[in-house]
């Protein structure tokens, strides 16, 4: 076989698929519902998830009870008062006045001088002070007490206590720990998810439906080349998401992009390998459209977003749960997102990341591909 | 293909499908001359549009053998599938696509490019009567119009042999009709056309018909070879007042064969061309007065009832 006929083999095939990309773009563009679904829906998906997926507290309500009235008790006082940590929500005169405030929610954390705290101090033994926490609401419960030791620390420091340790921790990549700064890339890797394997697994399902798959199954047209053929278009799709939601993220909440955005796309490929082999996979599940998009939220979203690391830290998971999120691309994405956008790290460091994505890719699109032809059989 | 007495177009042996303890296709056997309208008639449910998808390499026959332009449908799909054009049951272009778009989709998805496509799309245009609608969407075009710009799509490549399944389904009487005039083109042109319908008046454009029941093929033949299995004067059809009293009558009288209402009248087969002339005296004795009885050339569905109940006739 000569070398014009291969090329002319290779430029057949190149048409082929050019020929069905036109089509699956002109359907795009003919959809009424596509734009608002393309450029407006993530917008706003991520702009509320941004402000609700925040986990950061500020000014835990503190109610404090000074039985001591001395000027070290009230010193001691000031320091939480005047502390950005805390917001001091009433100043009581006796321990039983905390049950109604931290019942209500008023307070959340409740600080006690019992009487005798200059005294003590002035003997020479540490003052006393209980520090009561609301465990009904955790989260706060825990920082508050957290917030406490540091205001407590920097008490005796200033008193001249010498600690035992002096602790200065210092934060790296997110020094003031604002959790929309990882929360919100996050975000995007939800939605990137999200439109393209929803929309991959809609359009197959739809030509089912409408019988045209049958159509194009007696054509000489090969399950592999409309697979890729339905691939590409909605490929370009997550891309022009990333290009869509990027803005919002670095000028609205303004996380810092310290990575390159190239390795950002090029790092997102792999993950779009995943998600639109998982939409190609839903498409041989679901009889129709809405089955599909059910199956998506349901069966595929729901728990990427559970186990991921998205929602929950994985550490603090079951091991059998820990090990079930290997199995998660989204987790692998995670990785690479906050690693690009806070780290500013590159393939060097996420090559596993991106490895893993490969190869998951690689295995859900060989499987979607197996059933693909399977249900057609 | 290798000269000497034209290869059948299509050729199937003992062709079986089932799905599961469902027989849809049961030991089918036939031949499709090239170049003739052959047609296969039956109800909803008769293994029709199993039979074809089975041909056109969509569905593995689970035993038994078919071939079509001498390839094996079980092993060759892939070379059926670049010489035939199909015509699905259902509407099967894209409906928010235009028509010019639609025919570069589908006439690329053969390979045609170019200059060759834009020559194939002229003629499909031309062909389906749409010169004045090549950019309107699909979606905006009515039934007939929708339906011939499918079957040209079929043909777009050229296919020696196109399989059309129940192509007229939803389409006013003249569109059919037109429709066929463009099926009689084809064939004319020397193509092979295979194509099913539960429309007796379809059935009657046929070169050959083959009568499907329940999976099973009961008869094939051209369309007078048909209607000779009744002699000459032994179907005749009764009016009177009540209809489907005459029919319990009649069925009881000796030397009737078969009864079936059509509408308001009965098609009546006698077993001697004789016995005419009592059927409407013995009406009377029932009091179903002023009976009419005259002689008809059979129609394609008194052949098709007629089958279909000797068949069951047997199976009992």
């Amino acid at each position: 076989m000569g070398n014009g006929d291969r090329g002319s083999r290779a430029g057949r095939a190149v048409r082929t698929l050019v020929n069905i990309l036109v089509k699956e773009l002109l359907q795009l563009r003919r959809d009424p519902k596509i734009l608002p679904i393309l450029f407006i829906a993530p917008v706003i998906q991520l702009t509320l998830l941004g402000y609700a997926a925040t986990t950061d507290i500020k000014r835990v309500e503190l109610a404090v009870c000074d039985l001591d009235r001395t000027a070290a008790s009230r010193r001691l006082a000031d320091r939480f008062t005047s502390s950005a940590y805390f917001r001091v929500t009433a100043n009581v005169d006796s321990q039983e006045q905390f049950d109604p405030l931290l019942q209500s929610g008023r307070a959340r954390v409740a600080l006690t001088i019992p009487a005798g705290f200059e005294a003590e101090r002035s003997a020479g033994r540490p003052g006393r002070v209980q520090l009561v926490a609301d465990g009904a609401d955790a989260m706060s419960g825990t920082i508050g007490l957290a917030y406490a030791a540091t205001v407590l620390q920097d008490a005796s420091v200033a008193a001249g206590t010498v600690p035992l340790v002096s602790l200065r921790p210092t934060v790296l990549y997110n020094p003031d720990l604002v959790s929309r700064n990882y929360m919100v890339p996050g975000i995007l890797g939800l939605i990137i998810m999200i439109m393209t394997m929803m929309l991959t697994a809609m359009a197959v399902v739809r030509e089912s439906e409408l019988g045209t798959m049958e159509q194009l199954l007696v054509t000489p047209l090969t399950p592999g080349q409309l697979i890729v053929g339905k691939l590409i278009p909605y490929a370009l799709v997550g891309l022009v998401e990333v290009f869509t939601v990027l803005p919002v993220v670095l000028f609205w909440f303004r996380v810092p992009l310290r990575g390159s955005l190239l390795t950002l796309l090029l790092l997102t490929l792999p993950y779009m390998l995943c998600t639109l082999g998982l939409g190609l996979f839903i498409s041989t599940l679901a009889q129709t459209q809405q089955q599909a998009m059910m199956l998506s939220a349901f069966v595929f979203i729901l728990p990427q977003m559970l186990l991921s690391g998205f929602a929950f830290p994985i550490q603090n998971m079951p091991a059998f749960f820990q090990a079930l999120t290997y199995l998660v691309p989204l987790r692998y994405y995670l990785v690479i997102l906050r690693g690009v956008f806070l780290k500013g790290v590159g393939l060097a460091v996420l090559w596993p990341q991106a490895l893993a994505l490969v190869v998951m890719g690689v295995a859900i699109l060989g499987l979607a591909r197996l059933r693909f032809r399977r249900r057609l059989g | 293909m290798n000269g000497g007495s034209p290869q059948p177009a299509v050729v199937a042996r003992d062709l079986t499908r089932t799905f599961g303890p469902f027989v849809a296709v049961d030991r089918v056997s036939f031949e499709v001359r090239p170049g003739e309208i052959f047609g296969f008639l039956g109800s909803n449910g008769a293994g029709k549009t199993t039979t074809i998808r089975m041909l056109c390499g969509l569905l593995a026959p689970s035993s038994g053998s078919a071939s079509v332009l001498g390839f094996d449908v079980a092993t060759q799909a892939a070379e059926i599938k670049r010489r035939i054009g199909y015509m699905s049951q259902r509407f099967s272009l894209y409906n928010d696509l235009t028509v010019e778009e639609n025919l570069r989709f589908w006439g690329g998805a053969y390979g045609l490019f170019g200059a060759e496509m834009a020559g194939r799309a002229e003629w499909a245009v031309v062909t389906a009567d749409l010169e004045h609608s090549r950019h309107a969407l699909v979606r905006s075009l009515p039934g007939g119009y929708r339906q011939r710009l499918a079957l040209v799509a079929a043909l777009l490549h050229e296919p020696p042999i196109v399989f059309l399944d129940e192509p007229t389904g939803g389409v006013d009487p003249e569109a059919r009709r037109r429709f066929w005039d463009l099926i009689d083109e084809l064939a004319a042109a020397g193509k092979t056309v295979f194509v099913t319908t539960h429309y007796m008046d379809e059935a009657e454009r046929c070169h050959r018909v083959a009568l499907m029941h329940a999976g099973r093929l009961l008869a094939l033949d051209s369309v007078p070879d048909l209607k000779s299995v009744f002699p000459q004067g032994t179907v005749v059809e009764v009016t009177c007042g009540r209809p489907a009293q005459a029919m319990a009558r009649l069925e009881e009288l000796p030397g009737v064969v078969e009864v079936a209402l059509f509408g308001e009248r009965l098609h009546v087969v006698l077993g001697d061309p004789a016995v005419g002339a009592s059927l409407a005296r013995s009406l009377d004795a029932v009091g179903c007065e002023n009976a009419t009885v005259r002689a008809i050339s059979p129609s394609l569905e008194d052949v098709f009832i007629h089958v279909i109940a000797r068949a069951e006739g047997e199976a009992a």
